[in-house]
């Protein structure tokens, strides 16, 4: 990858001869797989909503295709982003409405009843890679009530904080007084 | 050479690069001695700003030693000068230089058309930055090629360490801009929002120009704690109300002077729906910043008075009030820092003992582990205010 971004480096600027190791986890690489998976499924369920409800005998529900692949599409780009775990919490939870919806089109006269079964394989195998991801990218700030270190002795002000206010005020008491000289010179005929 | 590359979203590396050479007679190599990670890196960390390209080194708080220098120097850097490289680059020579406007120098960003076409017209260029402020390579690294050298340094003595220097390059004379840009007299009270390391500089800065009372608002508690250390009072937006604390301490009038130090990467709080929103639209890129802080300023801002932009917005900001900041006869000062307009008042600051800008370190460590700590300072991990990098 880096040789590609050598050739687009200004002539003379350092360019990369060994890389270094990347902290990206193969829970990040999840996320990301996942991220486009779920806009591309939620391009195909927004734009082609009968092909859907059609390959799964559920004709007539195609709004609720349309609203689910605009959900899609906004969990997939919350995955790719830096909020990447709320992103796959929110695909798990619309995993359960997939299987909801699925298992609603599961009736004794749907013809197409074994593509809704692969469906609802396929929402369970997916469900567990999204909570796989969930859970290990979860965010690893410290938790609010944990044990942080306080800087009370850190003013920056080697001659204390007092001594900064003091000469403060005599600048000010000093410019205050010029400003009134040169008040009174003004007012002078 | 060692340096800390953007490859993407959240994945920087410690790279093994060519070193950097002289590309123009006016450029000069320093062998970085200590660099530092700055909050805005993280927006660069998020890929927040646009203009990051795969392989762009990182960094723009570097100090070190020259090592060499270029024909056109002109003796004004000799090899074995120990210089602080201010993140903003310089050429000295063009009106805006002359001005003392040295973060919007119309020469130096070598990729003009780039912020001609965002901004309307250039800016300077950056260090460690985004391609439309130059893409110049960064410092945190073992050498860097310092551009427009002969302008774009700020020369130091022995004898004091880096740690008290080093902060010359951007945060120290940033909040000491946000708080010169306050016009502070003896009376005010100024309020500041996040106390970051920006907001650390700010803080002292108000203090050392007089100001009656400052106000630091922040929800980490080592960070109030430095704050408080400085000589402000603190609210944390977590636990108080930000209005009605500061309604309190100003006697229902508001702060005169009000310090933005936070920027486009506001906190979000589900007490707060306009941050839910914000980073909603931020997520779908219908929108580049989230202003919460500047929406708060305008709002609790006493009328008449003015509102100070250290933090780093990035392109669009929505909602903002600007019926009332309009009908509160509110002032906007804003900008990326005019570093060499401060620093000879600020080194010899130091120099005096007035003020030791080390006081903002937590975490020192070697290049190496940069990575690492990025992620540390991005997750407030370890009571994390500041991280300098020793390559």
């Amino acid at each position: 990858m880096f040789h590609f971004s050598n050739i687009v480096r200004t002539k003379g600027d350092p360019k990369i001869v060994q890389g270094g190791p990347s902290l990206k986890q193969p829970a990040d690489q999840l996320a990301r797989a996942l991220g486009w998976f779920s806009i591309g499924l939620g391009v195909v369920e927004f734009l082609a909503p009968r092909r859907v409800t059609e390959t799964l005998g559920m004709e007539g529900h195609e709004t609720l295709v349309r609203a689910f692949g605009v959900r899609e599409i906004l969990a997939g780009i919350m995955s790719l982003s830096v909020e990447k775990n709320a992103g796959l919490w929110a695909r798990v939870g619309g995993d359960g409405l997939d299987a909801a919806a699925l298992l609603s089109g599961l009736t004794p006269d749907n013809p197409k009843n074994g593509n809704i079964a692969l469906a609802l394989l396929m929402v369970g195998g997916i469900a567990m890679l999204d909570y796989r991801a969930a859970q290990d990218t979860k965010p690893r700030r410290p938790p609010r009530d944990a044990r942080r270190k306080l800087y009370p002795n850190r003013s920056g002000f080697p001659k204390g904080i007092e001594s900064v206010r003091t000469a403060a005020r005599q600048i000010a008491a000093h410019a205050g007084q010029n400003e009134v000289k040169q008040g009174d010179e003004r007012r002078v005929p | 050479m060692k340096a800390l590359v953007w490859h993407g979203k959240e994945d920087i590396r410690c790279d093994t690069v060519t070193d950097p050479e002289i590309q123009d007679p006016r450029d000069a190599i320093i062998k970085v001695t200590s660099c530092a990670i700055c909050g805005s890196d993280l927006h660069l960390f998020h890929n927040f700003i646009p203009g990051m390209l795969p392989g762009d080194i990182m960094g723009h708080e570097t100090m070190g030693e020259v090592v060499e220098v270029g024909s056109g120097v002109d003796g004004k850097l000799q090899k074995g000068d120990r210089i602080v490289v201010p993140f903003t680059i310089i050429c000295g020579e063009c009106d805006q230089c002359k001005r003392g406007n040295f973060s919007v120098c119309e020469t130096t960003n070598r990729k003009r058309h780039l912020a001609d076409k965002v901004f309307g017209h250039t800016t300077a260029g950056l260090f460690g930055y985004t391609h439309l402020t130059g893409g110049y390579p960064g410092g945190q690294a073992e050498y860097l090629r310092v551009p427009y050298a002969d302008a774009t340094h700020i020369k130091v003595p022995a004898g004091i360490p880096d740690e008290q220097l080093l902060f010359l390059s951007d945060i120290f004379p940033t909040g000491w801009q946000a708080a010169v840009q306050c016009d502070i007299e003896p009376t005010d009270t100024v309020a500041i929002w996040g106390c970051g390391p920006v907001g650390q500089m700010a803080i002292r800065s108000a203090l050392l120009l007089g100001a009656n009372q400052v106000i630091a608002i922040d929800c980490l508690p080592e960070r109030l704690s430095m704050a408080e250390a400085g000589g402000a009072t603190t609210i944390n937006f977590e636990t108080e109300s930000v209005l009605e604390r500061l309604q309190e301490l100003t006697d229902g009038k508001g702060p005169e002077k009000c310090i933005d130090c936070v920027g486009m990467e506001s906190h979000v709080m589900a007490s707060l729906p306009d941050t839910l929103l914000d980073r909603a639209k931020q997520m779908v890129m219908a929108e580049s910043d989230r202003p919460h802080v500047l929406r708060e300023m305008i709002y609790v801002c006493r009328p008449g008075g003015i509102i100070s932009v250290a933090g780093v917005y990035s392109g669009l900001s929505d909602m903002l009030p600007m019926g009332a900041f309009m009908n509160k006869g509110l002032t906007m000062r804003t900008g990326q820092t005019h570093v060499n307009r401060w620093t000879d008042d600020l080194l010899r600051r130091i120099e005096d003992g007035e003020i030791d800008p080390s006081f903002v370190i937590t975490h020192t460590v070697p290049l190496e582990q940069g990575p690492e700590m990025y992620q540390v300072f991005r997750d407030k991990r370890d009571s994390c205010v500041k991280v300098v990098l020793k390559p």
